[in-house]
């Protein structure tokens, strides 16, 4: 357990969102726009000549590079169809986040009500020596306080650990700890899982099916994580070990300690992120010199991410994430830490820019990378920074994405945004009341809704939990003491307002 | 036994708004925004009225007292919505793929009233359908066999009430018709005051006339949404 604690804390906060932003700020929308806008038109000639194009919208692009108007012809009726452009990725990409953050926080409140185990607190993690087990209100808020300090500097030794390591290139070092989370995550974790649930459901199940199904779900997880494979197959199984990780903080955090890890870790994210010494912005001004991506892993991302080896070169596999090019870029790539825990991907996600090697690793930034820029083209040129090239869609030969402009910004949230809502809305859950648990979650989603719209208008990276959390954090004291007796009074009367 | 009726409760009171929303809502994002934008507002207006129910202490146990201000923050919240609709409808026409949105003008009315009135029946019903499925039941020993069938009805009138009332009230504050206005605030009292009745089980007296209420609105919101008889009757005879 604690080393999953301290892999996933580590990793688990802010890189990703960190990290989109300031490849945001580096490639502004209006390149993409304008590139989509270009690809529209040429559209079936890019799908016959692959190569070409690509070369062709480089050196189109290439002017590009400084923010300011591409061209001057053009440029008129580019400018307003790029502005159509980049306001139109909002409402579809603001859905296809709703989408797996409702499904992570479903399936942590469905476990939490039906099976006991994750409610029941008996061990605690290593990093929460206090265990609120004094009976007076304020020794539990100085036992909170005191645990989430020591939870946050731990996280924040892991992060620097990692810029650390990234900096000196360790980046089998890297490579490995992620490999070893996620593998602790998709075999220890879910055989725990499994095993409450079949406790709970009192369903007998023998050792030789138990292994067999474990061995097949584990080493189908890692491939499709850190390989290639189909991309909802993906985006579930990052929705899955987001969730184990939401259920591993929610049963072996004492009652009072969730609350304050909560509100301490949306403060650090929002420090990290904004702050021009934050270190999550340190490793991803280091990527960027480097034009490296940074730790695509366990990052969600709602579109395929394709690897092109080099221009000319046939797309990777539809199932994103890997492609031959990926597979060169490997050793230099950064894996995101995985989430041992899925705190250390979560954590991870943020940064990933993954994209590219994306592993489809989905992440969500808040940084919405969609705005990033254009990724391909520095794919082909080098390692370019993942989450440009995870952002768009090639549009390949077999089967094309319909809605080929809009499909090709993808969006991206970091996991471990995933799994602090999923802390909250569990967490609420826990207690039993459900009046309690949808407010939170509306609340969340309007968060996530309204650090979208921001990011729209400020176009650099954004932490993705603050505003959330903070929200979820009102409404559930607020639900909680006020509105509950209310709402029962209401039902028990059965008086309709 | 209980599952059933959980089952059939559920479905009674969320089944009617469930298809509504997965037929008109579900593809479009920006609907779902503006519904989960309604909700949050809903929920705002709730936690404003349950602040003053529970800062009036020895009022708690008059639910009628706490219930006129939940009627009166839930109005003023409606009027919020239409303020902000009307205000942010040019950017929603840019951040939707649908160029038609924001055409019919009714259209954001009939979402954010749907918005509003799932929230509302999911805080009124939600506890209750928890508790329906669990060990125990109402009517053996005490209370009516007909708690939960009677509180999924009076939820989905709620929901649909919401629902035609936002659109009154939407078109009402366009045309600056205050029939309609009065409509829905004076229709909402009494549906609510009704309620009060439930308490002592007169289920007939409180759901039938709410019923009644329901199906003016209906009538009154499908003529402020432009609807004539004719166009209901080409929309049923031409199929889908």
């Amino acid at each position: 357990m604690s080393d999953t604690g301290s892999d996933s804390e580590a990793s688990a906060t802010e890189h990703t969102a960190l990290m989109d932003g300031h490849i945001a700020e580096a490639r502004p929308d209006r390149e993409i726009a304008e590139r989509i806008a270009r690809k529209r038109k040429s559209k079936s000639e890019s799908q016959r000549n692959y190569g070409s194009v690509e070369r062709r919208e480089e050196s189109g692009q290439g002017d590009n590079r400084d923010p300011g108007p591409s061209s001057s012809n053009p440029g008129v009726q580019m400018e307003t169809q790029v502005e159509e452009l980049e306001l139109k990725y909002g409402a579809r990409h603001v859905i296809k986040l709703f989408v797996p953050v409702t499904l992570c926080m479903l399936v942590v409140v469905a476990t939490i009500s039906s099976i006991n185990f994750y409610s029941v607190k008996d061990v605690y993690l290593a990093y929460t020596p206090f265990h609120e087990e004094s009976p007076y209100a304020v020794t539990k808020v100085w036992n909170a306080l005191a645990n989430s300090m020591i939870l946050l500097s731990v996280i924040a030794l892991m992060t620097v650990l990692l810029i650390v390591l990234y900096k000196k290139r360790c980046y089998k070092i890297i490579h490995g700890w992620l490999i070893l989370s996620s593998l602790m995550l998709l075999f220890l974790f879910s055989y725990l899982y499994i095993e409450e649930a079949l406790r709970a459901y009192n369903i007998p199940m023998d050792y030789i099916t138990l292994v067999f199904v474990m061995w097949n779900f584990g080493v189908m997880g890692m491939i499709v994580i850190h390989w290639k494979g189909p991309l909802r197959m993906q985006q579930a199984y990052l929705i899955f070990i987001a969730a184990l990780m939401a259920l591993v903080f929610i049963k072996y955090l004492p009652e009072w300690t969730t609350w304050a890890v909560l509100a301490v870790i949306s403060i650090w994210d929002l420090v990290a992120v904004l702050t021009p010494k934050g270190p999550l912005r340190i490793l991803v001004e280091t990527a960027q010199e480097r034009n490296e991506p940074i730790f695509p892993a366990l990052i969600y991302s709602s579109t395929v991410m394709y690897c092109m080896a080099a221009p000319g070169v046939a797309v990777g596999s539809a199932g994103g994430s890997g492609a031959p090019v990926q597979g060169e870029q490997r050793p230099r790539e950064l894996r995101p830490l995985n989430p041992n825990g899925a705190q250390a991907a979560g954590g991870e996600n943020r940064g990933g820019g993954g994209g590219t090697e994306g592993d489809g690793e989905g992440g969500f930034d808040a940084a919405w990378r969609a705005r990033g820029g254009s990724p391909r083209r520095l794919r082909v040129d080098s390692t370019a920074p993942a989450h440009y090239t995870t952002r768009l869609d090639r549009p390949r030969p077999p089967p094309p994405p319909p809605t080929d402009a809009e499909d090709e910004k993808g969006v991206k949230l970091g996991l471990g945004d995933f799994i602090f809502y999923s802390v909250l809305v569990g967490k609420a859950s826990s207690y039993g009341d459900w009046n309690t648990t949808l407010a939170c979650f509306v609340a969340i989603l309007i968060g996530l809704c309204l650090t979208l719209l921001l990011l729209a208008i400020f176009k650099k990276a954004l932490p993705a939990l603050p505003i959330s959390i903070t929200f979820g954090l009102i409404f559930y004291f607020a639900t909680r003491c006020v509105v509950k007796p209310f709402a029962d009074a209401l039902a028990a009367e059965q008086v309709f307002i | 036994m209980t599952l059933a009726e959980f089952f059939s409760c559920s479905l009674l009171a969320f089944g009617a708004p469930l298809a509504m929303f997965a037929l008109t809502i579900a593809n479009d994002p920006v609907r779902i925004i503006i519904m989960i934008a309604a909700a949050f507002g809903w929920l705002l207006s709730f936690l404003v009225s349950s602040l003053v129910w529970y800062a009036v202490v020895p009022l708690r146990s008059h639910l009628a007292f706490g219930m006129v201000f939940a009627v009166i923050i839930q109005e003023v919240f409606r009027y919020g919505m239409y303020r902000l609709l009307r205000k942010t409808e040019a950017g929603l026409k840019e951040i939707s793929e649908n160029h038609d949105i924001g055409t019919n003008k009714m259209e954001m009315a009939y979402v954010s009233g749907l918005g509003f009135g799932t929230m509302s029946g999911a805080f009124a019903l939600v506890n209750v359908l928890a508790d329906s499925v669990g060990p125990g039941t109402l009517g053996l020993y005490n209370g009516t066999e007909f708690f939960f069938v009677t509180s999924a009805a009076m939820t989905l009138c709620m929901i649909l009430l919401n629902t035609f009332w936002s659109i009154i009230f939407f078109s009402g504050l366009d045309e600056k018709s205050h029939i309609k206005i009065v409509w829905v605030v004076g229709s909402h009292f009494f549906v609510s005051g009704l309620s009060l009745l439930n308490r002592n089980q007169f289920y007939a007296a409180t759901i039938l006339p709410s019923y009644i209420v329901l199906v003016a609105t209906a009538v009154m919101a499908f003529k402020s949404a432009g609807g004539t008889g004719k166009s209901l009757m080409q929309t049923l005879s031409s199929g889908s």
